[in-house]
Order: C-alpha cells, then structure tokens, then sequence
C-alpha cells in the first residue's frame, strides 16, 4: 500500500449549518451557513481558498449539475470546483478531493462542502430516481429502507440471532442516537424515545420500523484544509490533522458473484483494512475514542461495528445492547446524534460526521462532549446498498497523536 | 403422424371469490348474487396475457428440447399490444432461437381453436407452439366480471411422438354478433344471453360438431371427451345430447375455478383433457366465434411418456383465494387509486438498451466464464470472479429454469407497488450465479432465508404516459409445507 497522508493535511476550519426541515432556507442559504462558520473558524479570506469541492447526490431539486452552484453560492475567486456525486458517501469524497489536494501540494488551502436540500423533493424518504439504464430494466426499485432492512434478515440466519434480539438490539441503536441527539442544538430530531416507541412502531420495510430510519433532512457541512505548517503560520496551534482517508466502490462481486452473504458491508471492511493502515491503527476496538457511522437504518450501524473490526464477527449487536457504544460507553458511537437524530442531508453527512470529530478533538463539543480526551476518532460514510456501495472512512485526531 | 407434441397450462394464482363480488355488487344490481358462487382465477398485477402465455408455455416445454420449435403464435383477445408483437416477447422470454417464427392471432374467440387448426394442418412441415392467453377486461358490475377469466394454455404441434394424433378439423364461419368490442374499446359489449344460447351455442356449435362427425365418418358414441368452453351452465351437456355424444365425455367447463378465459379457454380444456385420456380415447373440440371450429383429436401411447408437468390440475391447485374486490378493481385499472410520489417516478424504457439487452432483460440469459466456471447475472466483457477477471470468456448462461434460493429479503411498505408490501431480495442460483430480484405471489409464511423459489416472467412495471410494458423475471417463494 502507498505510504498514505497520515498528518500531511490539517483541518483549519470546519461548520455546519443547522440540519432538519429547513423551510426557510435554499441550498444556497444552506451553503453560506456552513461556509461562514468554517470561514471564521479557519481564519482566512475566500481569495485564499485554492480548490474546491461539492458533494450533492441528489441533482432532481437542489443546486443542480456542475460546480458553479457552491462557486456562485460562496463567491469563490476563480477557482476550480469539482461536484461529487458517490451517494450517501459524497461528502467524504469531496473531503478526500480536498485533502489529497493539500497532500499532493496542488492546493495550499482547499475547500470541501456537502449539501442537500432534500425537504424540497416533496417526499418522506429519498426521492424515486433512475439508477441508469439497465438498473431500470433488471434492478429492484425499492427504498432505501428496504435494501438496508436485508441486511437483518441475512445477519439472522448468518448468526442464528432471533427476530426478537436483533429488534432490541436495533432499538438500542436508535434510543441511543436520540438520547444524544437531545444535547446537539443543531440536530434535526431533539426528542428522546424509549425501546417500546421503537419496536411497536409502524414498519417500513420488514424488520425496520419507523425508528429504526434516519431523518431525511436538508443541511451543509463544510471543512478547509490545509498543511500542517500553513496552519501554524495562521496562528494554529491545536491542530486537528488527518490520520487517514479511505475508499472502497463495489466491484460488482456482492452482487454478481458468490460468497457474500449479505449481513455484513464488503467495502467498508476493505476500507477500514486500509485506512487503520494508513493510521497505524494496530487494534481499533483499543484505539478508537469515538466513531461516527453511517447510521441510515439501525441495523446499519450494528453490522458496521463488525466491518469496522470493534465488535467480533456475529458479536455486534451483544455489544450494542452491552452499552460499548453509548455515549458514557467505551468507544461512543453517533454522540452527536448520527445520521438518525443530527440528519441525513446526504451530500453534508460524510462532512458532518467529520465536523462532530473535529469538535470533540478540540473539546468544543458542549454538552455532549466526550470526557476523556479522544485519540483517534473515526467517520465512515456508506453510499449506495448493501450489495452495491461505496464505503468511505476518515480518521482524524490530534497532529503527532 | 401430425398432432400434439406436448402441452402445458396456466392459471394465475389468486382466485377472485365470486360472493365478494356479488355482494359488492348487491345495492345496485341484486340479480348478480345468481354468479356468485365458486371463484374466478384473477392475474395478480404483474400478469398479462404475454406473462401468462410464457409461463403455460414454459410448462407445456417441461423436460423437451426447446430448438425443435421453428413457430410461436399466440391467440388473444386481450393482449397488451396493439402494435408491438406479442408473441415475439414470449419467444424471447423462452430464449428461443431468432430464427423462430412468431404471429399474433386475435379477432375474436375462436383465435386459440383457428391458431391450433393452422399449426395442426402445418404439423408434418412444422413444429409451432400454440399458446393462448386471455386476460378479458370486463365492466365493474357486468356478469363478464362475475364470468370470465384470466388463465392461458400452449400447445406443441408437429409431427412425431405425438400425444394426441390430428384426426381432422372443420370450421364455420357467420357473423353471428353474441358480443362485439370495436378496436379502440375497453369492454366487450353483449345482447341477450338466451338468443345467445339458443341461436348461436344450440345451432351453431351443435350445427359445426354434426358436420364435423359426418365428414370424419365418426359415430358420436366414440367421442370420450367434448370440450365445449362456454361456461354458462348446461349448454355443454345441451350439445352432446342434441348430437348424441354420451353425457360423461362431456368435460367439465370449469366454471366454477377459472371461469371463462376467452380466446384460451379451449386450449385450457383441452390441456385438463389431455391430463386425464387414455391411449386410443378421441377428443372432440369446439370453437366458439362468430361461427366454430371443431378439432378431432386421437390420444396416443406417448401420452405416458410426457414428463410430469403442473398443466391444469396442477395451477388449479395452486390458489389463493382472494377475498378483495377492490383489489381486484385495482389490479384492473378498474380504479383509479392514488399511487403516491413513488409511483409518480418515471422510468421511460430506451428502446435501444432494451433491444440490446432482450436475452438478458427478456430471456434471463446471465454469463458463465469458460475459463473459470464462474456464473453471473447479468453477462459482461470482465468476470466478475475477483481472482480471475477475465476479458470476453463469457458463454450464454440461461438462468430461468434453474433452482434458486433467498439469500436476503424484505417487506417494503415505503416503495410504491401495487400490492404492498413489496417482497423483493438477493437470490442465489443453486449452481451459480446470483440476482436481486423483486417477490412476487409471496406472503409472510413464505419469505425466509433459505427459501425455495422459481423465476417467473412477469411484467416489471408499465409506463402509463407512453403506454410501455416493462418485463423482467420475479421470483415465487416456494411455500413450505
């Protein structure tokens, strides 16, 4: 493997607009919002920023194509804009434009911003979109509920788990995420909820009951980047450095081939693989303080404990329902609230997820800010379905951590 | 020798319960609760007369060479496409060959009798498989609903081994109007059911069987099975005694379980005949439709030797009542429901991809690598094997007929279907190969990991603003017993 970016790239600045059904703002508004507050965190000018990217996964109602929406939106001075689109996992891919770019010496400062106005679709849930031609013609049309709820019924016969445990062990997972969601006054959902609300909910998509979902919200998220040396020379001194930036895309082989058996995610274990690598991660379950994952359904976290290498194979959801993950837990997972209570604007998710790390490393986290100072903290993004995705992870702590 | 190759049939699976739908019907037209006894076979939402005749077709193929066949045609009334061939998608839903003859027959209901009487006449030149399917519209509150319906039957005609040997033919042809539908219609329109019985059933069809026994030299006593496929009560029994067939070769109509399925119901009857003749029994067919057809039929020893398949009986066992009528009235957009934003999305067919893809799309065709044996849906130029991806090592690699099982599943509320929840998960191809695919004819006893299930040819979805019908393969949980 290629020797990495470990502490090559410094995080200057990070915000994030308020996520949740935002009648009163567009894109645009959504942009600015989570531009002006990592704009004033970094401590620099617009004409500074280099290079730029934009994560939006939904073109239907939104900015629409190309890059000129975030460079008009933000008055970028000239430069170039990439538009990412990798589903759910865009904004991890814009932050990892941003970072390779700083890393590789093309930019000084780059800029990576996530948005998604999905409240103006008209729909609860996702929109309905084309996943392109022969999709159409040979493909599922379900929801993404559905295409995540397989995972429980494989995960079930993988590991003998009854119906019954994994929904309470799912239903851990979502009282725990509005339980945190509660301390995060920029979370969408501020209420918290008890096991039975989960489990007599009204299903979805067999076994995913309405709260076992993630809330479909608008919002941006926005980081600057830049070298560790630039960073001090603007007056950084705690410097939140990048330990690592992963990707895996399915090769087709989940799908097409033979062996997964659909209860777990193939790409996020290849890019966990590589991205404890390229962070000198030897034991994860030791050396993770926090972790931001794709919580878009319940089970999806659950699984995800297990591709991440914290929990053992078939043992994630003992850990679940052992607390591991709570915010006053071992290794806290979601304690901003995850994609489930904070939001899902899917294009700022990945950068969300990032900015929550960031905010904890630099003990700026409020209320729920974790107690014992963090190390490593981990986000991971998942585009796509189970049995085609892209898998995308950062790690970021404290620089020389 | 000409005659029956093989035959197979198809009867959908719900069956619409007929005292739902008189009782439904009672505040406006009492007189209905007389049809409303037994039940009528009823397509699910994703059947038409083309998945319907694929599937009679597909049993009526069981366990024989499917290059011998050099024709398609399907009789229909009922068929989704005025302008786009019908017979030509069941041909490549079979994955035959593109040097198959295919033809539409349609006109009237003596379509699936006519179409049989040309392959049976082509039969020492040709081998044609001769399907009919109907899946007749019918008016909220008509007694067509309470009547008619939905199933499809095939027959394989050509010389050889048959199973039934062409003993002759006879057709009458007046244009005697007992119900008509003009081209751009939706529902049949019917005159009084007596003159009906009278003038045309009693005269016409007894009128047509006499000639025909005349010019074969045959004694009606040595008829053992008179199909007649007209539903209303007694006009079978009515037409065997004017014509002196003895009352037990008379075959029964089944009324009371499919209904009158139009243009197929012939054939349909004709494949439970088949099912239950002896060697050197002779079956009589009639033809009813603006005039009749007759066909001579004499079984064979071979009949033994056709390997088991589903045919009448065996779909007839397959049933779930149905006890919805507004699901009926849904299913033929006979109610105009409120699909929702999802099902808004528009999905408009690319004519070129889907030409390009008709084997895959169509014909379930996946690859199998020659070098390293791996199998997949859909084929493509790279292997999928991840230690082997090979470039242009693929072979055809159809996928239909072989046994697959669920490897994950679902329970969608949130996505639109017609018939919500919608069953959709990943399967896996006992020897190979694997697919997401949508559920259909599926329940919650039936849908667990590890399950059996069959692939089935069944409409995908259909685009209402250009008026397209989608196709693809579902899967049927085999239910557990």
């Amino acid at each position: 493997m290629a020797k990495g970016i470990k502490d090559k790239v410094a995080i200057l600045g990070m915000g994030c607009a308020r996520f949740g059904e935002r009648w009163d703002a567009d894109a645009d508004n959504l942009m600015v919002e989570a531009y002006q507050e990592a704009l004033t965190d970094a401590g620099i000018e617009t004409s500074q920023i280099d290079a730029a990217w934009l994560a939006v996964a939904f073109d239907a109602v939104n900015v629409g194509p190309s890059g000129i929406p975030l460079a008009t939106a933000l008055r970028l001075n000239g430069v170039g804009v990439t538009k990412v689109e990798n589903y759910c996992a865009s904004g991890t891919d814009a932050f990892r434009g941003a970072v390779y770019a700083v890393a590789s010496g093309a930019a000084d400062i780059a800029l990576a911003l996530g948005c998604e106005k999905l409240k103006d679709t008209g729909y609860g849930g996702l929109p309905v979109r084309s996943r392109g031609t022969m999709f159409d013609m040979v493909g599922v049309v379900g929801s993404a509920p559905g295409s995540f709820a397989q995972l429980a019924a494989a995960y079930r016969a993988q590991h003998g788990v009854s119906k019954e445990d994994l929904k309470h062990a799912m239903a851990h997972v979502s009282v725990k995420s509005h339980a945190n969601g509660v301390k995060n006054p920029r979370a969408h959902l501020r209420k918290a909820i008890d096991i039975e609300t989960v489990i007599n909910a009204p299903m979805i998509a067999e076994p995913l009951g309405l709260f076992d979902c993630c809330g479909v919200s608008d919002g941006a998220a926005c980081a600057i980047v830049t070298t560790p040396e630039i960073a001090r020379s603007l007056g950084k001194s705690d410097i939140v450095s990048v330990k690592a930036v992963q990707m895996s895309t399915s090769n087709g082989w989940e799908l097409q081939g033979s062996g997964w058996n659909g209860s777990y995610f193939h790409t996020t274990r290849i890019a966990a693989a590589h991205a404890y690598q390229e962070a000198g991660i030897t034991n994860p379950r030791e050396q993770l303080s926090l972790m931001e994952v794709h919580d878009c359904f319940s089970i999806t976290e659950l699984v995800t404990m297990e591709d991440l290498g914290v929990s053992k194979e078939g043992e994630g959801w003992r850990d679940v329902l052992d607390g591991f993950f709570d915010a006053d837990g071992t290794i806290p997972c979601q304690i901003d609230g995850g994609l489930k209570c904070f939001g899902h604007p899917i294009g700022a998710s990945g950068l969300r997820m990032i900015y929550e790390n960031y905010l904890q490393l630099l003990g700026r986290a409020g209320d729920r800010q974790r107690k014992d100072p963090p190390v490593f903290a981990l986000s991971h993004n998942l585009g796509g379905m189970p049995n085609q995705n892209v898998s995308a992870i950062s790690i970021v702590g404290m620089l020389g951590a | 020798m000409t005659g029956i190759l093989a035959y197979g049939a198809y009867v959908p699976r719900l069956r619409l319960q007929r005292s739902v739908v008189a009782a439904a019907h009672a505040w406006f037209n009492p007189a209905l609760k007389g049809l409303g006894k037994g039940e009528r076979a009823m397509a699910n939402w994703d059947e038409d007369v083309i998945t319907m005749a694929v599937e009679a077709s597909r049993d009526c193929l069981t366990g024989l060479d499917r290059a011998v066949i050099e024709s398609v045609s399907l009789a229909s009334t009922s068929a989704p496409n005025a302008d786009r061939q019908n017979a030509g998608i069941v041909k490549e839903a079979l994955n035959l060959a593109d040097t198959t003859g295919s033809f539409d027959l349609s006109g009237g209901q003596r379509a699936g009798t006519s179409s049989l009487i040309q392959a049976l006449a082509a039969g020492p030149r040709q081998v044609t498989l001769c399907v009919a399917s109907e899946r007749r519209k019918s008016k909220a509150g008509s007694e067509a609903e309470l009547n008619n319906g939905d199933a499809a039957a095939a027959l394989l005609v050509g010389s050889g081994d048959v199973v039934a040997r062409f003993m002759g033919s006879h057709s009458v042809s007046v244009d005697f109007v007992d119900h008509f539908r003009a081209a751009n219609k939706e529902f049949d329109y019917t005159w009084e059911s007596r003159w009906i019985r009278d003038e045309g059933y009693a005269k016409i069809i007894s009128g047509a069987v006499k000639q025909a026994l005349d010019k074969f030299q045959l004694n009606p006593a040595e008829i053992d099975h008179l199909i007649v496929p007209i539903t209303l009560r007694g006009v079978a029994d009515g037409i065997a005694k004017k014509v002196g067939i003895r009352p037990e070769a008379v075959c029964g109509t089944l009324a009371g379980t499919v209904g009158e399925a139009g243009a197929a119901h012939a054939s349909l009857m004709l494949v439970a005949a088949l099912e239950v003749a002896k060697p050197g029994e002779r079956i009589l067919v009639t033809g009813f439709g603006q005039g009749c057809d007759i066909i001579i039929l004499e079984v064979t020893e071979a009949i033994a030797k056709l390997p088991p398949r589903k045919a009448t009986s065996g779909w007839l066992a397959r049933r779930q009542p149905e006890t919805n009528y507004l699901k009926y009235l849904s299913f033929n957009g006979l109610l105009d429901m409120d699909k929702g934003m999802r099902g808004e999305a528009d999905f408009k067919q690319p004519l070129t991809a889907l030409y390009r893809n008709r084997k895959t799309v169509l014909g379930l065709v996946g690859g199998r690598c020659t070098k390293t044996g791996t199998v997949q849906f859909p084929k493509t130029d790279i292997s999928v094997n991840p230690n082997d991806p090979t470039i242009g090592t693929q072979e055809d690699y159809p996928l239909a007929d072989r046994a697959a099982r669920i490897l994950t599943y679902t329970a969608d509320n949130l996505t639109y279907s017609p018939d919500p929840p919608a069953y959709y998960g990943m399967i896996e191809f006992e020897e190979g190969g694997r697919m997401m695919a949508e559920f259909t004819d599926a329940d919650p006893e039936s849908v667990e990991v590890g399950r059996n299930v069959d692939l089935v040819f069944r409409i995908k979805s259909v685009d209402d603003l250009r008026g397209f019908t989608k196709y693809f393969w579902k899967a049927v949980p085999v239910k557990q017993l």
